[in-house]
């Protein structure tokens, strides 16, 4: 009886748009970004926005936070170096584009083996048992040095065959669009995932468990899946990082890592399917760019961090559409110039603290060349009270005037949210 | 025998070290229903400040001051951040608590420094508690304090003397954390504070409802909690290492201690973390693989097996690996923990 059922189906205009250009950003990226710095980055970025977005698989559309993501990027990594090792010696013929596939499956393939006491218990129990499996893994990395190559890690060479097509993946261009294609694969491959029915009654178990147990379903078998299927293309993740690094060190499985992963995945957004693509985005900017700005940097991370869970949980993404339904209501206009308020006071009352941070910072790590500061600019004398003084005064006065501002934009914000309920309602009416 | 007495009182007081940390840990669990994952770090920051006050005040008062001073600390994070995001529920609360984690390792590195600061315990502690004197013909005997140096070499060939002495630090380690465990109990079961957290954590509406103010309560446990781990971090920090990456070592294994023990249970917590103390400090002292074992044993192996990395490694080498081990076989075994009660 359903088939006789007629169901409209229109082409959906504004996913192919997204996708293509998408598509096109990925293509002509590394021809506006030519130095060979960005061609670098833009491949980290492909391979973090992979891992960012099988996490979120875990954190955003689970509910299972995770604390040893990077067991399975990490794990996948090194059996795709192994492999590469063997299709170096001749022992294995395989296609160094197949090389991440087979990182894939690798991680697939331990997240069934761990996945199975992992996914037993769901929330915080979850969390902690993640934990001691990545403490586990990471323990184990340096006993077994055959496998993991002990301190110095294992490193192999991606020229591999004869060139197909003058492909020989020598050049960095060649590897940042193999990681192209494969983010692209991933990423549609993921956004499927989520439209399907295990995609969708992952999001009930997330919501709420006993429901799903009522109406039949094993909750325990699908965080099973959806946590094997995170390990698949965390898998991928860590081949594509094989191939574009060459060397594969155990800080790889380590906690740093998957503390990033959570990280950059909660600050990109982990409620929207997009979330966790800025995510990526931003924890490549962030190791590469931001490490080499500031020293302390971590500190910086750390407290937007705290600030992001404490005032917007939904990361950066849900700060975008909030403001994007603003915009399709024609109410941005009236709270821009609040904005303008709460980036100029927000950056006086950072300059303050950073300066104060910087100089701490200065007196702690290198206070042997002496006392001046470079900041934005300026010279500071660390140890002079002047400096110490300006700093804290500029901080202060920004601190007092975001607060001035914040209070008017909270009720700004307000006032709109109201008045686009109304203008909701009133649609309602008319139709 | 030597060996077997000294290592389980070192196992022991360890243990206990890791019962101090837990403790305070499954309370705000089974209270809040937060795991704190920066619990370790006030552990850290307990041992800085009493590194700090100690410089300035002697030992004694940092061993009161410091515990303090972190028990403050924990309950501002709880009024000013953790309130904020209990409405969002329990991951968003690990988040806010991982963060922190984040935060206070730095500030402790742009405050201290990204070394080990030299934390040394007072006079009083830093020689041996006792020692054991263990004479090859007149059998085993102890010593308050050092043995003095006669008691220990002999001029006749024949006989062998070991003396092992027991450090006052541990000793102290764990008077301390066997008084903590006896007060929290009198607390929670004889006072009238401890009864309204009892009512506030099986029935918080009600305890509500009764006129007692529920989230003070739930700061004044926080910060009990955190001030337990600053009490952990002062006497850790004297006895072991006071460096930035100590709350990374000693973290990971109160969060097995307390999955292993059961999820907020306190007698659960305080065997799993007695166990795993002792388990953690013998593994360490054996020098022992299975390629030993064959050999003792008179199997003889052949030149692969031999070569095995499985079968060189020794059994202090496991060491590290042995608690996560533990956790994973009581998941498989007994998912609720030794003595946990709740599923899931």
């Amino acid at each position: 009886m359903s088939q006789a059922v007629y169901r409209f189906k229109p082409i959906n205009v504004g996913r192919w748009v997204i996708w293509s250009l998408f598509a096109l950003l990925m293509l002509v990226a590394p021809l506006l970004f030519t130095s060979n710095l960005s061609v670098t980055m833009l491949a980290q970025m492909g391979i973090a926005i992979i891992a960012c977005l099988s996490y979120n698989i875990l954190l955003g559309q689970g509910g299972m936070l995770s604390f040893g993501h990077a067991v399975y990027t990490g794990l996948g990594a090194y059996v795709a170096m192994h492999a590469l090792n063997a299709a170096t010696a001749g022992t294995l013929a395989i296609p160094v584009s197949l090389l991440p596939l087979v990182g894939g499956v690798a991680g697939m393939g331990f997240a069934v083996l761990l996945g199975y006491v992992t996914t037993r218990k769901s929330g915080t129990p979850f969390a902690m048992i993640t934990l001691g499996v990545a403490e586990l893994v990471f323990a184990m990395s340096l006993m077994f040095s055959e496998f993991f190559g002990g301190e110095a890690g294992i490193s192999g060479n991606r020229v591999v065959g004869q060139p197909f097509f003058g492909i020989t993946y020598g050049p960095q261009i060649q590897v940042y669009y193999l990681i192209a294609v494969y983010t692209f694969v991933s990423v549609a491959a993921m956004y499927a995932l989520t439209q399907t029915p295990l995609g969708r009654i992952l999001n009930a178990v997330r919501d709420n468990p006993e429901r799903v147990e009522f109406i039949g379903y094993n909750t325990q078998r699908v965080r099973y899946l959806a946590f094997i299927i995170a390990g698949f293309f965390a898998g991928i993740s860590g081949g594509l990082a094989t191939i574009n690094f060459e060397i594969v060190t155990a800080e790889v499985v380590g906690a740093a890592r998957s503390g990033g992963y959570l990280l950059f995945t909660f600050l990109g957004g982990a409620t929207f399917f997009f979330g966790p693509i800025i995510g990526g985005i931003l924890m490549v900017i962030a190791f590469v760019l931001l490490s080499e700005l500031t020293k302390a940097w971590l500190l910086y991370l750390g407290l937007i961090f705290l600030f992001m869970v404490m005032y917007a949980p939904g990361g950066i993404a849900s700060l975008i559409m909030m403001n994007l339904r603003v915009a399709k209501y024609g109410k941005l206009r009236q709270i821009w110039t609040s904005y303008l308020g709460l980036g100029l006071t927000a950056l006086v009352m950072l300059a303050g603290a950073g300066a104060m941070i910087e100089m701490v910072y200065h007196l702690q790590l290198n206070s042997a060349l002496g006392d001046q500061v470079r900041f934005m600019g300026m010279t500071l004398n660390a140890r002079g009270l002047d400096s110490w003084f300006g700093a804290a005064f500029v901080m202060l006065t920004g601190l007092g005037l975001f607060e001035l501002a914040r209070r008017q934009y909270v009720h700004e914000w307000g006032e709109i949210q109201e008045e686009i309920e109304k203008e909701i309602k009133r649609r309602e009416m008319t139709v | 025998m030597e060996f077997f007495i000294i290592s389980m009182l070192n196992g022991l007081s360890y243990g206990l070290l890791l019962f101090m940390l837990s403790s305070g840990l499954t309370l705000i669990f089974s209270m809040m229903g937060v795991l704190n994952f920066a619990h370790a770090s006030f552990y850290m920051i307990g041992a800085y400040f009493g590194y700090t006050l100690n410089q300035f005040l002697g030992f004694w008062p940092a061993l009161v001051l410091a515990p303090v001073l972190v028990g403050l600390l924990g309950a501002l994070f709880e009024r000013l951040s953790l309130r904020k995001v209990h409405v969002y529920g329990h991951v968003p609360e690990l988040l806010v608590t991982f963060g922190l984690s984040y935060v206070v390792l730095e500030l402790v590195q742009l405050v201290w420094g990204r070394t080990a600061v030299e934390f040394v315990p007072p006079e009083m502690l830093r020689g041996p508690a006792f020692t054991l004197v263990t004479h090859s013909q007149q059998g085993m005997d102890w010593v308050l304090g050092a043995a003095p140096a006669a008691m220990c070499q002999t001029a006749d060939a024949a006989v062998r003397i070991v003396c092992s002495p027991f450090p006052a630090t541990r000793a102290f380690m764990m008077v301390i954390a066997l008084l903590m465990l006896v007060s929290l109990w009198l607390l929670l079961t004889r006072t009238r504070i401890g009864l309204v957290i009892q009512a506030s954590l099986t029935h918080p509406d009600m305890a509500q409802a009764l006129g007692h103010n529920v989230p003070r309560v739930l700061m004044l446990v926080f910060g009990a909690g955190t001030g337990l781990a600053g009490l952990a971090g002062v006497i850790g920090g004297s006895t072991f290492v006071t460096e930035p990456s100590m709350a990374a070592t000693v973290g990971s294994v109160i969060f097995v201690v307390v999955v292993v023990g059961g999820m907020g249970s306190l007698s659960g917590a305080f065997l799993a973390s007695v166990l795993i103390g002792v388990i953690q400090t013998f593994a360490v002292a054996i020098d022992y693989s299975f390629l030993t074992l064959a050999r003792d044993m008179g199997w003889t192996l052949s030149a692969a097996a031999q070569e095995n990395t499985l079968a060189k490694l020794t059994v202090s080498q496991v060491a590290p690996i042995l608690p996560y081990l533990f956790l994973v076989l009581i998941l498989i075994v007994r998912p609720k923990g030794l003595l946990g009660t709740r599923e899931g």
